[in-house]
C-alpha cells in the first residue's frame, strides 16, 4: 500500500488514506473551524507538522521529553469498576482502591472521584456519603484530588425534575413558558452546585470539577458560571475546573448573558474568557468529533480551536480528550494510535497546558 | 479526559503526553496550575526552581525518584514509612509555598 497512511475515521474505523487526502482533510478541518469561529486557520507549518504526526508509521506516538503536560480527568478512576455504558472494566474495586490504582499504577498527575451517576443533581441527596468518601480518600492520596460531576440542567426538567421541559414546550410554540422554565431551573441548579461545592470544601476538597458544562445550553452554562463565581467567594481554597460539552454553546434560551456577554453561540476562545471571569482555575474545551469525517479532519479542526483558545487564555487550558471529543474517535475502546496522535497534536501544535 | 476504557484513554494519554504524576513531578506541576492558575511552562519553571533542578529533569525518573525520596514528598514505590497521602501533601504545600485545602483542614483540626 504505497503512499497510503493508516488512519481512523471519527467512529474508530481503520482506513488507509492516500497522503494527498490526509493533507486535504487536515486543510478542510482547519478551514471549517476557522470559518465557524472566526479564528485563524492552522499555519502551513502546523498542517505539515500535523500530517507528520498522523503519518508516523509507529502505532503509538508521543511528545518529546520536556514537552509533557499534566492530565486532569472526570473520574477516570471510575473506569476500573464502572459498567459498559461508561466504558468501564467492571473490576470489583472500591472507589478508593481505584483512585490509588490510578494514582500509583497509571501515574496520573491528578485524580478524581465522582458519583457513578455522574450528575450533580444525583449527588445532592447522597452528599453525606460523597463527602465521607472524599475525605477518607484524601487522607491517602498524594496527587491533587478533584471531586467532579456534571451540571446537567436537563435533569431539572420533567419527567426527571420539577420544571416543565423546554424540549417539549418549544415544538408546541410555548416559547415564553420554555424560557421561563430554563430561567427558574438555572437558579435551582446554581444553588445546588454551590451547596455541593460548599459541602465538599468543608471536608478539604482540593479541586472541584464541572464536567460537560453547557450540555443543556446557555442556561446550563450560566448556572455553572454563577456557581463558580459564588464558590470562589465562599471556598477560595478549592481549585475549580470547568470542562465544556461542546465547541458551541447552544442557545436553548438565547438570551442568557454573563456580565453582559451573551452565552449562546460562544466558541472555545470566547468560552474561556467568561470562565476566567467567573474565577475558574482551569478550562477544558470540548470539540465534538464528526464520526463521518476522518480523524485527520477532526484533529485538525480540534487543534485549530484549541490553539486559538490557548492564545487568549489567562488560565491553563486542558482540552477534553475522552472518546468523541478533540480528535479521539467516538468508540468505547478508543484506538491508541488515534488517542496518542490526538494527545501529541494538542500539546505540540495546540499548545495545551494539559489534557 | 473523559470516557473510553482505562488502557485506551487515560493510560494512552498519560504515556503520550503526561508528566507521570508522583513517578516524577507531574503532581507538583499540577498543584501550581490549580492553586496559582499557572500555564504549563511557568508551572514547570516554578517547580524546577523549588526543587533546584533543570526543567528537563522534572520528568526524568532517575532524577525525580531520588529527589522525591530525599524530600520525602511521596514516591511511586511503596517504601515503608515514607510520606504518603496527607503527610506528603503537607510537605508539598510547604515545599511549593502553596495552600492545599485538605492540609489546611488537618491543620485546623490540630490547632496549627
Amino acid at each position: 500500500m504505497t503512499n497510503k497512511i493508516m488512519c481512523r475515521m471519527g467512529d474508530g474505523e481503520r482506513v488507509w488514506l492516500p497522503s494527498e487526502q490526509v493533507k486535504e482533510d487536515i486543510l478542510r478541518g482547519t478551514q471549517d473551524a476557522a470559518e465557524r469561529a472566526h479564528i485563524p486557520e492552522l499555519t502551513s507549518e502546523d498542517c505539515e507538522r500535523l500530517f507528520d504526526i498522523i503519518a508516523d508509521p509507529s502505532k503509538v506516538v508521543s511528545v518529546e521529553p520536556g514537552e509533557e503536560v499534566i492530565v486532569t480527568d472526570d473520574a477516570a478512576s471510575m473506569l476500573f469498576y464502572a459498567d459498559q455504558e461508561n466504558s468501564g472494566q467492571g473490576i470489583p474495586m472500591s472507589r478508593t482502591q481505584s483512585l490509588l490504582a490510578y494514582e500509583r499504577a497509571c501515574a496520573a498527575d491528578t485524580i478524581s472521584i465522582g458519583h457513578t451517576d455522574y450528575s450533580y443533581k444525583q449527588v445532592k441527596p447522597i452528599i453525606n456519603y460523597e463527602t465521607q468518601e472524599y475525605y477518607n480518600a484524601s487522607q491517602m492520596t498524594t496527587a491533587p484530588f478533584f471531586y467532579g460531576s456534571q451540571p446537567n440542567m436537563g435533569l431539572y426538567f420533567q419527567p426527571d425534575g420539577p420544571y416543565p421541559n423546554p424540549a417539549e414546550l418549544l415544538p408546541e410554540g410555548k416559547i415564553s413558558q420554555a424560557l421561563e422554565a430554563q430561567e427558574i431551573a438555572l437558579e435551582h441548579l446554581a444553588d445546588d452546585l454551590v451547596y455541593i461545592g460548599k459541602r465538599m470544601n468543608a471536608v478539604g476538597c482540593e479541586g472541584f470539577n464541572f464536567d460537560t458544562a453547557a450540555s443543556a445550553g446557555d442556561a446550563d452554562f450560566k448556572a455553572t458560571l454563577k456557581a463558580v463565581s459564588k464558590l470562589k467567594e465562599v471556598a477560595p481554597g478549592m481549585s475549580i475546573e470547568v470542562g465544556m460539552s461542546s465547541e458551541f454553546v447552544m442557545g436553548m434560551h438565547g438570551d442568557m448573558t454573563y456580565n453582559g456577554k451573551r452565552l449562546a453561540g460562544l466558541y472555545p476562545h470566547e468560552q474561556v474568557k467568561v470562565v476566567e471571569e467567573a474565577g475558574a482555575d482551569i478550562f477544558g474545551p470540548a470539540i465534538n468529533v464528526n464520526t463521518s469525517e476522518s480523524i485527520p479532519w477532526n484533529l485538525s479542526r480540534a487543534v485549530t480551536f484549541v490553539k486559538a483558545t490557548v492564545a487568549v487564555a489567562e488560565i491553563p487550558v486542558h482540552p477534553n480528550v475522552g472518546m468523541g471529543v478533540c480528535g479521539v474517535p467516538m468508540f468505547e475502546v478508543p484506538p491508541v494510535d488515534a488517542v496518542t496522535r490526538a494527545s501529541k497534536s494538542l500539546v505540540q501544535i495546540g499548545k495545551a497546558d494539559g489534557l | 479526559m473523559g470516557t473510553g476504557d482505562i488502557f485506551g484513554m487515560p493510560t494512552a494519554h498519560v504515556l503520550a503526553s503526561a508528566m507521570g504524576g508522583i513517578r516524577t513531578a507531574g503532581d507538583l506541576v499540577a498543584w501550581m496550575q490549580m492553586t496559582r492558575k499557572m500555564k504549563i511552562d511557568e508551572a514547570k519553571t516554578y517547580v524546577a526552581d523549588k526543587l533546584g533542578i533543570d526543567v528537563i529533569a522534572l520528568t526524568d525518573e532517575e532524577i525525580m525518584r531520588q529527589v522525591r525520596e530525599d524530600l520525602d514528598i511521596g514516591i511511586i514505590t511503596s517504601v515503608s514509612g515514607s510520606a504518603k497521602g496527607i503527610v506528603a501533601k503537607w510537605k508539598i504545600a510547604e515545599l511549593l509555598d502553596i495552600e492545599i485545602n485538605s492540609v489546611n483542614l488537618l491543620k485546623s483540626k490540630l490547632g496549627i
